[in-house]
């Protein structure tokens, strides 16, 4: 790349500019700090902090339920966000307002609000309960948590996708004899994948860095349901800073791995659409 | 296979689109529904395919060889249907596009997999794009995609295919060449068609009988040569073609043009360019007096536009060599005498006088 040629757009040096000091300070000098602090551990210290086996069961109890909700979220936000392009209802204005409270709501307030309805002794998780399903101080509470706060990803990634979708291609489709199912599994949600495939990346992000509304509902049981912030909280209080920030590095690059793959994936998927001679 | 359209009716809230429409397609012909923008065609199109519902009041129905087909839903009812922006699906290959009605049949139908690669194949031969067969839509031309468009819609070998204005997208030299192909196309394959446009020229070149729709009713059914030679309504005449229109007055029972009648007049005459012949002196028969505004003489006819008393502009089309011997330069005072003329009343309605 050569800066030297013309743009068509004005200023480009300085947004590069502005969005590489922004960048910079905002999210690479903190990490770098983080990895600095972590280093004081050494290596192999590091790897000693993972290797507890309470470590370990969070972080695979945080990516399971992470995993867990944004698949559940594909599957309610593909849902709601058809309901609120193509559904017909007097509400739906309100409904789609509605969508987004996750977003506003402090995560604290969602937490205890959650933790109230699914609690063993509330209404639902009595219900829940007589069904033999404990949800509150599980995992399956977590992905609960987990679940409410994505989904305005996921909506709001399909949402203007959907809008965008052309009708002429499911009557298309219908025309040459398809029906609603295969229209919609061999039509739409290819058109719709790569719009998917981000929402669920943000929903999946969301949820591992998730805390507040998270903890309330966990019950925190180490090795059984505790997640890692909750974790890194606990080393924290016990000023063992360095332990804390081992962790908080491995959360992070798994969580870059994890990001980084998707963007691969989806980046596939959308070159075969833009596929050029 | 043809088609009868019975009684169909179709209201969008207080609009009626289609107002209680009776047509009979004959099997193997290329009918074209012709009519400006609102007068119906495309919902008449779309009922016929089965994407839109006739008002449910029992009596409209759609019928293929005798056979009802109104309660079919369109995946049933084995037509191919061309949209005037090709909706072809980007994230499929050329092949994969025109497979897909093979690929969606239900088990027991199902060509196998070497069928389909055969009967795509013979497709893109018949559509003359075999060497595309691995692109992506993107990567086409819009009278590539047209024709790939229709590849695909023939693929399910349908009762009756029907295109919605399918050169509306291209641009004028495309869309000439391959209205031409169409035409060619349907005299190999013969399937019973229908092609909406608004274009009366498409109309004219490629329908084997047009349809004149207006405000959601037909006009006139007929070949091109007999609604261009012999339309049916003021509305046909203006529609098929430029017309130039005289307003006048009757006297004596007899219509009387002079050019500078307002508009409120109680005749109108229309005449089309080429039936306008331009006399230095008045004629026997109606003269109407003009004056010549601009002459253009690049083109297979020589275009002559004059002003008549009220400064309305009057179309004249003559050939190269009557231009030559009758010496006509802008400016110039002459007088119009009508060949072929046809005489309107105040309600549209035809009148016939002695001229």
């Amino acid at each position: 790349m050569t800066f030297k040629q013309k743009r068509v757009l004005p200023g480009f040096g300085l947004a590069l500019g502005t969005t590489v000091t922004a960048l910079s300070l905002l999210v690479l000098l903190p990490l770098a700090a983080l990895v600095a602090r972590s280093g004081e551990l050494g290596l192999a210290g590091m790897v000693r902090v993972l290797a507890q086996p309470r470590v370990l069961a969070a972080f695979r109890v945080t990516f399971l339920t992470a995993l867990c909700a944004a698949l559940i979220n594909v599957v309610l936000g593909v849902t709601v966000a058809w309901f609120l392009v193509r559904g017909r209802c007097p509400f739906k204005r309100l409904i789609d307002a509605v969508v987004d409270l996750p977003f506003a709501l402090p995560t604290a307030v969602s937490g205890i609000a959650l933790t109230a309805l699914l609690a063993p002794d509330a209404a639902i998780g009595r219900a829940l309960g007589r069904l033999g399903l404990q949800v509150a101080f599980t995992p399956a509470g977590i992905t609960a948590a987990m679940v409410f706060i994505g989904l305005p990803f996921v909506v709001r990634s399909v949402q203007p996708a959907l809008a965008d979708l052309n009708r002429e291609l499911e009557e298309a489709a219908a025309s040459l004899g398809a029906s609603r199912w295969q229209s919609l599994l061999r039509v739409v949600l290819p058109l719709l994948a790569p719009a998917i495939l981000s929402g669920f990346t943000l929903a999946f992000a969301r949820a591992l860095g998730e805390y507040g509304s998270v903890v309330f509902i966990a019950g925190n049981m180490p090795m059984k349901s505790e997640i890692v912030s909750l974790l890194i909280i606990t080393k924290l209080e016990q000023f063992d800073y360095a332990g804390a920030t081992a962790i908080a590095v491995a959360l992070l690059a798994l969580s870059l791995l994890c990001i980084l793959t998707i963007n691969a994936l989806q980046a596939t998927v959308g070159r075969a659409e833009r596929r050029v001679s | 296979m043809s088609i009868s359209i019975h009684q169909v009716s179709k209201t969008f809230g207080a609009y009626t689109a289609l107002d209680d429409i009776s047509l009979e397609i004959p099997s193997g012909e290329l009918t074209a529904l012709l009519g400006p923008s609102g007068s119906g065609k495309t919902t008449l199109l779309r009922i016929v395919a089965g994407l839109e519902t006739a008002d449910p009041d029992g009596s409209g129905r759609i019928l293929f060889d005798g056979a009802p087909v109104t309660e079919s839903p369109v995946n049933r009812r084995r037509v191919g249907f061309v949209f005037q922006h090709y909706a072809l699906f980007r994230h499929m290959t050329v092949f994969e596009n025109i497979a897909f009605g093979l690929r969606v049949k239900p088990r027991g139908e199902r060509p196998l997999r070497d069928e389909i690669r055969e009967r795509v194949h013979a497709l893109l031969k018949l559509v003359q794009l075999e060497q595309l067969a691995q692109r992506y839509p993107s990567q086409l031309s819009g009278g590539q995609r047209q024709r790939i468009a229709l590849a695909r819609a023939l693929a399910i070998q349908p009762r009756v295919l029907l295109l919605d204005e399918p050169f509306g997208a291209l641009d004028a030299q495309v869309r000439t060449e391959l209205r031409r192909w169409l035409r060619h196309l349907h005299d190999t394959i013969h399937v019973t068609s229908i092609f909406v446009t608004h274009d009366q020229e498409e109309a004219l070149e490629v329908a084997d009988r047009i349809v004149v729709m207006n405000k959601g009713r037909i006009e006139q059914t007929g070949t091109p040569d007999e609604v261009f030679q012999n339309p049916a309504s003021e509305f046909v005449m203006k529609f098929l073609g430029d017309v130039n229109v005289f307003h006048g007055r009757v006297h004596n029972e007899r219509p009387v043009f002079t050019g500078d009648s307002s508009e409120d007049g109680s005749v109108r005459l229309l005449v089309r360019p080429h039936d306008l012949a331009v006399l230095p002196q008045p004629g026997p028969g109606i003269s109407i007096p003009a004056r010549v505004y601009r002459v253009m003489t690049a083109g297979a006819l020589v275009k002559i536009e004059l002003l008549d008393g009220q400064n309305r502009l009057v179309q004249v089309q003559v050939p190269h060599e009557t231009y030559r011997t009758a010496s006509v330069h802008a400016g110039q005072q002459v007088y119009l005498a009508p060949k072929e003329s046809r005489l309107y009343g105040q309600s549209s309605e035809r009148l016939e006088y002695v001229i």
